[in-house]
């Protein structure tokens, strides 16, 4: 029996014929749903040609609009990815520290910041840049929204390292200390380069979470990121409605393509036999329930 | 810094998160068993719109659909959830946002409950003799809600976290506070921290809660 689902057998006649019916009336309820929304856009004037016409003829919306505000959304969520590393490698090794207070402290902030949401470490971010002049002013905003990812990103990852650790076969660390290596030296060179590889595949994860996250600007006048660029473009064009829609559908590409990628990365590591992180597996809190969930408050693609 | 802030409603702000939160975490609830149930049934249609679904709602930020829900439905599309009154209107289209985005994760999340159940458990429940409604009740579904207990609580504490995201259509919740005490009094620790400390509060019982739940409900296999 090839069980595509745990909870129903194959099909037999009636079933399939009962299968038939149910498709029907699904795609009934689809078509209706789209028209719908249809006819509602319709009685609001918004699927006039000259509303999404631009889209196809006029170079100006997307080199003025578009493009940098994809740039913009993307600049923010690389630099915040770089800096998360930084700051989850640190804090993670540190959670992981031989040496019981740097692990108390790690600890406490890995989690305050995973506890705290992100938009709140903006506004904050921002209101200290604004009136403390360390960044140009026109780099405040980038700098409030970075601020921002990085913090939250970066206690997520620093999960992830130390997840990973626990998720590597204890022997591995065993042999480490039994050929004399020490803890540290065995954390070095034997389970953090193992750890990393298995994350690979939940760090995409953590980049459609960066990239959505970088939306947030918006609310902190990061204005030459997507969103915020379709409003304007929405508004300079008459037509908010689908500027809206086609910077989703921007958004909604870029991000299933990173999902998918993270995907591939894992089925090609679990191919070869390496420990994976799930990049859209549950977790919750704990680590040290051994190999499978690694689960954290804001968790990878949980939500955030 | 005390004083400051005693002219603010403090815990009048995060009793609207709170109703975010609870609205949100029971639309959510409600949508993703929905989503889910399509997701899962031999129905191919169904489970093409239930993957249609989670792919279209959990890639777009938020942000962008509450910014929408406003700016676009109620203002052009003319989709005003209570007409009597503009907060009103923003907070329901928020819990309808919230929903909407977080129901994705509630599917993934039952659905990765399923999928911790071994086809052994089901082949084993037919080759008793059970019947189909006898073995979803008495062997597969227990075993998949609690698998699902530990995602499903992540979902909901990032869905509280995330009624901040209420802050860019202006309902009255935490975030908007502090935006307020931000404009007015500057940005000092203190403020952050006390609404930083807030979302500890709420976020943190929960994780707990939910921890426990997931560890004393486990399926020993």
């Amino acid at each position: 029996m090839s069980t595509q689902s745990v909870l129903f057998d194959a099909p037999g006649p009636r079933a399939r014929r009962r299968h038939a019916i149910l498709a029907v009336v699904g795609v009934a309820v689809a078509l209706a749903a789209l028209y719908f929304v249809l006819r509602k856009m319709q009685a609001a004037n918004q699927l006039q040609g000259f509303m999404w016409k631009p889209f196809v003829t006029d170079r100006a919306v997307w080199r003025d609009y578009l493009l940098p505000g994809l740039w913009g959304t993307v600049k923010a969520a690389l630099i915040s990815i770089v800096l998360a590393g930084v700051f989850g490698l640190v804090f993670g090794i540190g959670r992981l520290s031989t040496v019981a207070p740097v692990r108390w402290v790690s600890s406490v902030v890995v989690e305050f910041f995973r506890a705290v949401p992100v938009l709140i470490m903006m506004i904050f971010a921002f209101g200290v840049y604004t009136r403390s002049h360390v960044f140009a002013d026109a780099l405040n905003p980038l700098a409030a929204v970075v601020t921002g990812l990085t913090l939250y990103n970066g206690s997520v990852i620093a999960e992830l390292v130390r997840s990973g650790v626990h998720a590597l076969p204890a022997g591995q660390g065993e042999a480490g200390l039994s050929i004399g290596l020490t803890p540290g030296q065995v954390l070095r060179s034997i389970q953090l380069p193992q750890a990393l590889t298995a994350m690979l595949p939940a760090l995409i994860g953590q980049f459609v979470t960066i990239l959505k996250d970088s939306a947030l600007g918006y609310q902190v006048l990061y204005s030459s990121e997507l969103l915020s660029q379709s409003k304007t473009l929405g508004s300079n064009f008459a037509n908010t409605v689908p500027a809206y829609i086609v910077a989703a559908i921007l958004f909604i590409t870029m991000n299933y393509l990173l999902s998918r990628l993270a995907v591939y990365v894992e089925r090609r590591l679990s191919r070869r036999g390496r420990t994976t992180l799930h990049a859209t597996g549950p977790v919750l809190g704990d680590a040290d329930q051994e190999p499978a969930p690694p689960v954290s408050a804001g968790s990878a693609g949980l939500g955030r | 810094m005390g004083n400051v802030l005693s002219n603010y409603d403090i815990l009048g702000a995060f009793w609207g998160t709170i109703l975010l939160s609870i609205f949100g975490t029971i639309g959510s609830l409600i949508l993703g068993t929905i989503v889910a149930v399509l997701r899962l049934s031999p129905v191919k249609v169904f489970q093409w719109l239930g993957t249609w679904y989670v792919n279209t709602f959990r890639n777009t930020p938020l942000t962008l659909l509450m910014v929408f829900s406003v700016l676009g439905m109620t203002y052009i599309l003319g989709i005003n959830l209570d007409p009597t009154d503009i907060k009103g209107n923003a907070f329901r289209w928020a819990v309808v946002m919230l929903s909407i985005y977080h129901g994705a994760f509630i599917c993934e999340a039952l659905r990765s409950g399923v999928n911790t159940v071994p086809a052994g458990q089901a082949e084993a429940a037919r080759a008793m003799g059970l019947t189909f409604g006898q073995s979803m009740r008495h062997v597969l579904l227990p075993q998949a809600f609690r698998g699902a207990i530990a995602p499903i609580g992540s979902t909901i504490i990032a869905l509280v976290k995330n009624t901040t995201v209420a802050v860019v259509v202006g309902v009255a919740e935490a975030a908007n506070l502090m935006s307020v005490v931000i404009e007015n009094e500057g940005s000092s620790i203190g403020v952050f921290l006390v609404f930083a400390i807030g979302f500890v509060i709420l976020t943190l019982p929960l994780g707990l809660l939910f921890t426990s739940l997931s560890r004393r409900l486990a399926v020993k296999r």
